[in-house]
C-alpha cells in the first residue's frame, strides 16, 4: 500500500472543475513534485489531501488515514501529515519556539521537557538553533519557512505537503530552503510538494507528475520525464521555464 | 429665592455620586464582556442558527437607545408585574447594551485575524477550540484594544443615562447642586473633570497594554 494514494479524485469550485479524476500513488520514502502551470490544479490537489479542500468524488489514502469530513478522523490524519505553506503561517504572537512547541503539547499532551527537546531538534535541523526566542517577524522570509517546515516536522509526521514554499522567496533564500527540504528527502521522509522549482524537483523528486487542465497529464521517474517529455503541454512547459 | 454657595459639601456629593458612575460602568463592561465575548463567539460559530440568532440580537440592541433599554427593563417590566430594583434594571440595561457593541467589536477583530492562521493551526491538528484559544483570540485581542477601550470610556458617559430612573451619578448630581446654587460653569467644570479622570487612566492604560502586546510580537 502505497503512503499516499489518490483515486479518481474530482474537485469543483462552484461550476469550475479543477480537478478532473486525478490519480497517483507516492510510495513509503519517496519524493513525488506536482508540476503543471497554474490553474492546472496543482495546489488545490494538495489541499485536497489533508482536508483543507473537501473532493466531490474520489478517494484519498494517506499514512493511513482516509481523507474524509469528520472532524476527529481529519485531526487523526493532521497529526500524521505535515504541511507547509507558500506564505510560511507562522504565529506572529508567538516565538519561534512558542511556535514549534504549540502543537505538540496541546495537541498531543507531551510535557514541557519533551516538547522542548523537540524544538530544539527541529530547529537544529533547519540550521536556526539561535532564533529560538526570536519573533517571526525578526526573520526573513526563508528563515521564516525554515521554522514553518520545523513546526510541521515537530509533530513527528509520516507524510509532508509542500505548497509552493519557495515561490515567495528571492532566489538566494530559495536555495536555503530547498537545501532542508533535501536533506529530509535524503532522511526517508515521504514528502509531496508543488513546486515551481524544476531543477529541485529533476534533482531531488523520484517522481514528478505534470498536471495539465485539472488531470495528470504525464508522470515518470523525474530524470526521465524531464530529458524526453512525451507530450508536447509538457515539452513546452520545460521549454518555458528554461527560458 | 435664596442659593446655596458651591462649597466643599457641593463638591463632596458630586465626588461622591461618582460612585454610581463607576459602578454602572463596571456592572456594564463585566456583564457586558462576558455576554458580548460569547456573542462574538457565536456570530463566527460555524452553526447558522447561532450566528443568525446572535446577529438579530446584535442589531436589535444597537438599533434602540440605550434609554428605551432602560425604561423597557424598569417601567416596561413593572407594568409585566416584575418590579426589579433601579440597581438590577439599570445593571441589565448597561449589560444588553454594552454587549451589543463589544459583540460586533470583537467579531471585527477574530474575522480580522487573517484565514490561513486557520489553516495553519487546523493543519497542525488543532480542534477549532484550540485554534481560538491559542491562535486566533490572542491575535484579535491585540486587533480589538483600540475600538474596545474607545467603547468602554464610550460607556462611562452613558452611565448618565441611568439619573432618569433615579440614581444620582455624575451628571445628576451635578444637575442637582446647579439647581441649588446656579453656578453651572463651576458645577460642570467639576463634573467634567471627574468624567475625565475616570475615562483618562481607561485610555492611558489601553495604550500601555498595546504597547506592550506589540513589544510582546516584535521584540
Amino acid at each position: 500500500m502505497p503512503e499516499v494514494l489518490i483515486e479518481q479524485v474530482h474537485k469543483s469550485f462552484g461550476p469550475i472543475e479543477v480537478l478532473r479524476g486525478v490519480s497517483l500513488a507516492v510510495e513509503k520514502g519517496e519524493v513525488t513534485a506536482l508540476i503543471g502551470r497554474s490553474g492546472s490544479g496543482k495546489s488545490t490537489l494538495l489541499r485536497c489531501v489533508n482536508g483543507l479542500e473537501t473532493i466531490q468524488a474520489g478517494r484519498i489514502t494517506i499514512a493511513g488515514h482516509t481523507v474524509s469530513t469528520d472532524k476527529a478522523a481529519l485531526r487523526a490524519l493532521r497529526r500524521d501529515v505535515g504541511i507547509v505553506f507558500q506564505s510560511y503561517n507562522l504565529f506572529p504572537h508567538l516565538s519561534v519556539g512558542a511556535n514549534i512547541m504549540l502543537a505538540p503539547r496541546i495537541v498531543k499532551d507531551a510535557s514541557r521537557a519533551e516538547t522542548r527537546a523537540i524544538a530544539e531538534e527541529v530547529l537544529a535541523l533547519v540550521g536556526l538553533s539561535e532564533k529560538f526566542d526570536a519573533y517571526p517577524d525578526e526573520l526573513s522570509g526563508g528563515q521564516q519557512q525554515r521554522v514553518a517546515i520545523a513546526r510541521s516536522l515537530a509533530m513527528r509526521p509520516r507524510v509532508m505537503l509542500f505548497d509552493e514554499v519557495t515561490s515567495a522567496l528571492d532566489p538566494e533564500l530559495t536555495g536555503e530552503v530547498l537545501a532542508v527540504m533535501e536533506r529530509l528527502a535524503q532522511d526517508g521522509m515521504t514528502m509531496l510538494l508543488v513546486t515551481h522549482e524544476m531543477g529541485f524537483a529533476r534533482r531531488v523528486a523520484s517522481t514528478t507528475v505534470f498536471m495539465h487542465q485539472g488531470m495528470v497529464h504525464e508522470q515518470g521517474p523525474s530524470k526521465a520525464l524531464f530529458a524526453h517529455p512525451a507530450t508536447p503541454e509538457l515539452a513546452q512547459f520545460i521549454k518555458s521555464d528554461i527560458k | 429665592m435664596i442659593f446655596r454657595s458651591f462649597g466643599w459639601s457641593e463638591v463632596w456629593f458630586i465626588v461622591q455620586s461618582a460612585q454610581w458612575t463607576l459602578l454602572l460602568t463596571a456592572m456594564g463592561l463585566v456583564g457586558g464582556g462576558i455576554a458580548g465575548f460569547l456573542l462574538a463567539l457565536a456570530r463566527v460559530s460555524t452553526a447558522p442558527w447561532l450566528r443568525v440568532a446572535a446577529g438579530t440580537y446584535i442589531q436589535l440592541v444597537q438599533g434602540i437607545p440605550v434609554l428605551m433599554i432602560l425604561f423597557l427593563s424598569f417601567y416596561g417590566l413593572a407594568l409585566a408585574g416584575l418590579q426589579l430594583p433601579p440597581i438590577v434594571a439599570a445593571g441589565i440595561s448597561m449589560t444588553i447594551y454594552v454587549s451589543g457593541y463589544f459583540a460586533e467589536i470583537w467579531r471585527g477583530s477574530i474575522q480580522a485575524v487573517p484565514k490561513p492562521q486557520w489553516e495553519s493551526s487546523a493543519s497542525l491538528a488543532m480542534t477549532r477550540a484550540q485554534q481560538f484559544r491559542y491562535v486566533i483570540l490572542p491575535q484579535a485581542l491585540r486587533l480589538s484594544l483600540p475600538s474596545t477601550v474607545g467603547f468602554a470610556v464610550q460607556v462611562v458617559k452613558n452611565t448618565s443615562i441611568a439619573s432618569l430612573i433615579g440614581f444620582v451619578e455624575l451628571a445628576r448630581a451635578g444637575q442637582l447642586i446647579n439647581n441649588a446654587t446656579f453656578q453651572p460653569f463651576r458645577v460642570f467644570m467639576v463634573v467634567a473633570a471627574l468624567y475625565f479622570a475616570i475615562c483618562y487612566p481607561l485610555s492611558r492604560w489601553s495604550r500601555r497594554l498595546e504597547r506592550r502586546l506589540h513589544a510582546r510580537s516584535a521584540h
